[in-house]
């Protein structure tokens, strides 16, 4: 079990005091120093921090929250879920109710309803928009729709012990038929174009930098939170039961344990994690279509957990943050030739490097010269 | 293995890692680097990998060949123009983000670019936020204006509405009944929304009208095509087809195969031009047609020139296309937007955003379909004229109707209801920023 | 227009002058004039009688008439010939512009050509003739088909001229003629006698031929309703063809081997592009064996796919059995590439593959139902490839290895088989068999960069439906799944049902774990 000993090490480090005075340092630079370089330093200095970057690293660490999901659910309890991008879409979708509600009569038509009803000539707001211009209703919502989908659809398949490829393959085709779903104009939701053109959150423009530096700092704060959050789980009496599942399940339910519940919990909490993910993601890039439902994207999610290594708490952060600043760089040097650059990326990770990047580092460290 | 190799294995993998962070950094200093060279940054924002890059990836080059002769010809009020080329991969926040980054980070004076309705809803905040200038060159559903966008394809009333009165016309077969087919999203439907009231303010019973919708990508078309058929036999029907892109080719299959002629049902489609027909085999199609503000096959000297330009340009970029270079209607709206973006920014003595956008009103241009486009003075779209072409056996369109002249387009459609209040100009927005 | 064209027509058949020479203006009307220009001077050609007249609307009709000036000519296959004399032209004049034909018009031209063909001495052209003047229901062509039907002798075209001349008596006649008109009509399979009737029924007084006229109705509506069924199976089978040619290399690769195989559907896209490829050789070497190029592009699909496949294998799979979801990424990884890799090779348009002629078209199995060649083509494919799959893993050696290092790969390795060896070919089959699927989608859809994405969710789906490890499964499945969206989307529309059938395939697979064919013993728990 060479993954386990690698991925101990790492994890040692992290669990000791060292983890907390990073994690400490972290939370300075993305709740302290960055907000100050975007807000304080003037625009001309080349410490500001413009509003693409606020945006962009917003944006990468709502994908690291998920990674984290992922990581959970995949790395330590050893069940690779292809649907995790419905989770996500789902929040982003329940949090952008509030956010079209918000906009009030400033969109193209001037009208109560969000622009697309108006479009489709619907006379009053369907049943899901129901509440929908409380921001607490809304918030609930992106925690409510993705676990109670979770449950619903994790009891049913632990129940019957569907595992491995099988539960990833379902997963992705539930995720499939919920983009087929949301696709549809009389879904409700939008349709193709989905949400856009978002003016307010809780009355602030969400245009101004005091509003994006506040997003960018809550999603940070999150973020830190689900770190810490994920780092009791792991180590909890819960969490080795999880990592035992992940390793001999059957050994497990020898032992007494009904691993349905312990299954059934991860993956709830991974769920409602992507949902927070995708209610911070909404308002900071502004849009949120059924393509986020695309098989693609979920994959993409477990390759960022691969990427950065599996079964530690640090590296779905890496590899999301590796990931999506890859494509943001290769998108623009590289805009013909990118694809081949992540394709490889992918190959040699899984190839060479098995624990991820953080794997590696851990090695490099146990091995000096 | 032993542990050596397997080291030297994963030292190169960190290589590589190491590499692409160091690309990553390097990227990040490119700006700012042509102060002394008197060049105009561009941007071109159009998928070049994902779903979109079928359509988008001619227009890039579009751009680009355009820019090659701009700058052949002395560039824009002296300044070369320099283009940023981004690929947002077909991925509607990635467009958002780009548009951020070409606007922020690059300071492009004007972008071209997006092709789906959902990318340019997506851009629109950031255009808007931080007054950036778009042209858009795709026909769409309408229902928007911005003053930060120019829309050089056609809205709903230069490219639908004439297509289906053609078609109800005695030279068009007379339609009786109507299937409209799309694919399920806004453009569709909010077209056929549009027909709808238009075919009913013509006489045509809800009865004669039928809507059909497939998912994206949707390739087996059996069904449709039988209902199509089973529909038909009640009188003289016409398909008002907005297929989007990749599915044309399989429903063009079986409606071929099927043996349903043009001369009995003919459809009329918005979405398939000479690209889109590059993947057919188009003789079972011969007579179906197609409605745009330009065909390939449209004989006048400025479109001459531009074909020739085109094939010229594909070959020594060594385009695939380039063994059957073909042009098409977003294609020339890329065109127009840029040479008069070019006269705008000429006739401002500026690269700002504001006094182009001012300045862009009124501009014509002696566009490829043989007449002068001009941009309307308020509304931001193309007074363009419309033609209906009918497939060839080669793949091209025979011109069969045209209007006399350009049309001015409405973006606000008059069937839909609530429009007929809407103010055919971006003016009320602009003022409440 | 036409009813005025056809009467004048009518005029000319009757009274068939000798030849005479054509009217020049009249031609160039044809070929310079303006809507209503062009339809008379069809009727004033078609009155001259000349058989050159019928030489001139056909080429109209395939649009091959050109003019330049006041010349007026035909080219085909770049010889030019003079429209009115039919003499050579030695090169074609600068500036000839093609001649606009409409739908309109080319529906004026056929009509005309076909009435002029009722009489003609070959059987197959009357018949057809027959068919097309029946699909139009004109009345105005009703005498000149009264005329053919006392001299037609063929019983097929007799039937369907009676059929047109019963329209004409509908209306007129006494009750008795009426009800016999309305009888001969009931039994008609041409799809408009339904809307013939259902007009007639509105404006008919006497109540014993109405009678008569709703129960040829129901009658109708019976059979087109038993059609609409065969139509329906019959797209639900060629879709489970489709979806069964998209899974069974997987079945290989993912439910024997066990390899998550994400870049599958790449394959089958190389599979396609190899099929345009080859298509393109044949165009460019042997225009003239055209026809045949799929039986090229078949072998060579299957090899250039089997070969990557193999490469994939050596180079990556191999380094990953035993981690299926690690796998999973790494062949997701090399999906990108491919993509990417054939839009750089062949851009990001997708690329023309024509159906050879015979694929072309279908059978009209009745006349509101025709099956389309390519899918007749494509299920007997999917067949064949079944059929060869299964004796290659019953009946040979390779088979027999494959099945023994899918069942125990420790023991079978322990009899010598050389299981590393067997793990590249097997993988190399299953990839082959993708590439036949891409040869096949290839005439029935895109050929594009993203061909294969459309297919991957699917077959996957199709292969753990039918329960992994299992070809009689897969086969059901595929089926299966066929036919309940077909049956579904008749229904509900086309995305309801795609839904529905995905649904449809969790929640079983939420009750049914191994599929509906499980593995018994201990595969179960291994998987």
């Amino acid at each position: 079990m060479t993954d386990s000993v690698i991925s101990d090490s790492v994890l040692g480090r992290m669990y000791g005091p060292r983890g907390w005075t990073m994690l400490a340092a972290a939370a300075v630079v993305m709740l302290v120093a960055l907000p100050v370089f975007s807000l304080a330093v003037a625009q001309t200095s080349s410490f500001h921090l413009s509003a693409y970057w606020v945006t962009l690293i917003g944006k990468i660490m709502c994908y690291a929250i998920v990674a984290i999901a992922m990581d959970l659910i995949w790395g330590y309890t050893g069940i690779l879920s292809l649907g995790h991008g419905l989770f996500f879409a789902l929040g982003g979708y329940a949090f952008g109710m509030y956010l079209m509600r918000e906009i009030g009569r400033e969109g193209q038509y001037q009208a109560d309803l969000p622009d697309f009803m108006v479009f489709l000539d619907w006379k009053q707001l369907p049943w899901q928009w129901w509440n929908s211009d409380q921001f607490w209703w809304c918030a609930l919502l992106a925690l409510a729709v993705p676990g109670l989908l979770a449950y619903v659809f994790g009891y049913l398949a632990f129940r019957s012990r569907v595992k491995g490829v099988y539960f990833s393959i379902i997963t992705q085709a539930l995720s499939f038929a919920a983009m087929l779903l949301f696709f549809r104009n009389d879904t409700g939701f939008g349709g193709n174009n989905g949400f856009t053109d978002f003016k307010r959150v809780l009355g602030f423009s969400v245009t101004s930098p005091e509003t994006r530096i506040s997003l960018f700092m809550i999603t940070a704060a999150i973020l830190l939170g689900t770190l810490v959050l994920a780092r009791f789980v792991v180590t909890s009496r819960f969490g080795r039961i999880l990592t035992a599942i992940r390793d001999a399940e059957a050994r497990v339910a020898f032992c007494g344990y009904n691993t349905l519940h312990y299954k059934l919990a991860i993956w709830t909490l991974s769920a409602v994690l992507c949902g927070i993910a995708g209610a911070l993601y909404v308002p900071q890039v502004g849009i949120i279509n059924p393509s986020e439902m695309s098989p693609a994207n979920s994959i993409e999610i477990a390759i960022w957990v691969a990427v950065g290594g599996r079964g530690t708490l640090v590296g779905p952060l890496i590899g999301a943050g590796l990931v999506n600043g890859a494509k943001s760089v290769f998108t623009q040097i590289l805009p013909e030739y990118w694809l081949f650059a992540l394709g490889a990326i992918f190959i040699l990770v899984t190839l060479f490097l098995p624990q991820g990047v953080v794997g590696l580092l851990a090695q490099v460290r146990k091995r000096p010269r | 293995m032993s542990y050596r190799r397997l080291f030297i294995k994963r030292l190169a993998a960190v290589a590589s890692v190491v590499a692409a962070s160091t690309a990553l950094s390097l990227s990040l200093q490119v700006p700012a680097a042509n102060a002394q060279t008197k060049t105009i940054k561009v941007g071109v924002l159009h998928s070049l990998s994902g779903t979109m890059a079928i359509s988008e990836t001619v227009l890039k080059d579009t751009a680009l060949m355009a820019f090659e002769e701009i700058n052949a010809k002395g560039g824009v009020m002296g300044y070369k123009i320099e283009p940023v080329v981004v690929d947002p991969a077909s991925n509607w926040p990635l467009f958002a983000e780009k548009a951020r980054q070409l606007l922020t980070q690059d300071k492009v004076a004007a972008v071209f670019g997006c092709w789906t309705s959902v990318s340019r809803k997506s851009v629109l905040p950031v255009f808007e936020e931080l007054n950036g200038l778009l042209f858009y060159p795709v026909q769409y559903e309408g229902e928007e204006i911005s003053k930060n966008v120019f829309y050089t394809g056609a809205a709903p009333n230069q490219q639908a509405i004439p297509a289906v009165e053609y078609l109800m016309s005695k030279e068009g077969g007379g339609a009786k009944r109507w299937v409209l087919l799309g694919t399920d999203y806004v453009y569709p439907r909010t077209t056929n929304k549009i027909l709808r009231a238009f075919l009913k303010s013509k006489g045509v019973a809800d009865k004669d009208i039928d809507e059909k919708y497939t998912p994206f990508g949707h390739s087996d078309y059996q069904t449709i095509v039988a209902d199509i058929k089973k529909f038909a036999g009640g009188g003289k029907t016409a398909v008002v087809s907005t297929i989007n892109g990749d599915s044309n080719v399989p429903f063009y299959k079986e409606l071929g195969n099927q043996g349903l002629k043009a001369t009995d049902v003919p459809v009329v489609a918005f979405s398939v031009g000479e690209e889109e027909l590059r993947g057919v085999d188009t003789k079972p199609l011969v007579g179906h047609l197609a409605a745009w503000n330009y065909f390939m096959s449209l004989k006048n000297p400025e479109n001459d020139a531009f074909k020739a330009k085109w094939a010229a340009y594909a070959k020594s970029k060594k385009l695939a296309a380039a063994d059957k270079p073909l042009t098409n209607d977003p294609m020339e709206a890329t065109y127009i937007g840029i040479y008069m973006w070019k006269q705008a920014v000429e006739k401002a003595k500026s690269f700002d955003v504001d006094k182009v956008s001012a300045a862009m009103g009124g501009q014509t241009f002696k566009a490829p379909s043989g007449f002068t486009a001009k941009m309307d003075e308020k509304n931001h779209h193309l007074h363009k004229p419309v033609f209906i072409g009918e497939v060839k056996s080669d793949g091209q369109f025979n011109v069969v109707w045209k209007t006399p002249g350009p049309v001015r387009a409405q973006p606000w459609s008059p069937f839909i209801a609530g429009n007929d209040k809407k103010k055919d100009e971006p003016a009320l927005m602009a003022a409440k920023k | 227009m036409r009813k005025i064209l056809l009467t004048l027509f009518l005029l000319a058949v009757v009274c068939a002058r000798p030849a005479a020479a054509l009217d020049a203006a009249a031609v160039a009307k044809l070929a310079t004039g303006e809507g209503d220009e062009k339809t008379n001077a069809i009727a004033a050609l078609i009155a001259e009688g000349d058989p050159r007249a019928l030489v001139i609307l056909e080429a109209l009709g395939a649009g091959e008439l050109q003019t330049a000036g006041n010349r007026v000519f035909i080219v085909k296959d770049g010889k030019a010939t003079d429209a009115i004399t039919g003499a050579n032209i030695a090169s074609i004049p600068p500036g000839a512009e093609d001649v606009v034909v409409n739908n309109r018009l080319r529906g004026v031209v056929q009509a005309a050509l076909a009435a002029a063909s009722l009489m003609s001495a070959d059987r197959s052209m009357r018949l057809a003739a027959a068919k097309e003047l029946a699909a139009g229901a004109d009345p105005a062509v009703l005498p000149l088909v009264t005329k053919a039907f006392e001299k037609e002798t063929d019983p097929e075209v007799r039937s369907l001229l009676a059929q047109m001349t019963a329209t004409a008596q509908l209306k007129s006649g006494a009750p008795e003629e009426r009800i016999a008109a309305i009888r001969t009509l009931a039994k008609s399979q041409s799809g408009n006698t339904r809307t013939i009737l259902a007009s007639v029924l509105e404006t008919e007084k006497d109540d014993v031929v109405k009678a008569e006229l709703q129960r040829s109705l129901r009658e109708i509506d019976g059979r087109l309703a038993w059609h609409q069924r065969a139509g329906l199976a019959f797209a639900g089978i060629s879709l489970g063809s489709i979806l069964l040619l998209a899974a069974l290399g997987l079945a290989i690769t993912y439910g024997l081997m066990g390899v998550i195989n994400m870049a599958h559907g790449e394959l089958i896209m190389i599979g396609a592009y190899t099929t345009y490829a080859v298509q393109n050789l044949f165009r460019g070497y042997a225009p003239g064996a055209f026809d045949w190029y799929l039986a090229a592009a078949v072998p060579a699909a299957f090899c250039v796919s089997a070969i990557v496949g193999m490469v994939l294998e050596r180079g990556v799979i191999r380094w990953l059995y035993g981690r299926p979801l690690e796998t999973l990424l790494a062949t997701w990884g090399i999906s990108l590439m491919l993509i990417q890799g054939m839009r750089t090779l062949f851009g990001a348009q997708n690329v023309q593959v024509v159906n050879p002629a015979f694929m072309s078209g279908g059978i009209e199995v009745f006349s509101d139902i025709v099956l389309p060649w390519n899918r007749i083509v494509i299920i007997v494919f999917a067949f064949a490839v079944l059929a060869a799959m299964w004796l290659m893993l019953e009946r040979t050696r390779l088979g027999l290895f494959v099945r023994g290092v899918t069942q125990n790969r420790a023991m079978a390795s322990c009899v010598g088989v050389p299981t590393t060896r067997v793990d590249t070919w097997a993988f190399g089959l299953g990839s082959g068999i993708a590439g036949l699927a891409g040869c096949a989608l290839s005439q029935i859809g895109n050929v594009g960069p993203d061909l294969g994405q459309s297919y991957i969710v699917d077959s996957f789906l199709v292969v753990v439906f039918g329960g992994v490890g299992q070809l009689a499964g897969t086969v059901y499945a595929a089926l299966i799944l066929g036919l309940t969206n077909k049956l579904l989307e008749s229904w509900s529309g086309a995305v309801i049902a795609k839904i529905a059938v995905l649904v449809f395939i969790i929640i079983f697979i939420q009750l049914r774990p191994q599929g509906m064919f499980a593995l018994r013993g201990r595969a179960v728990e291994a998987g």
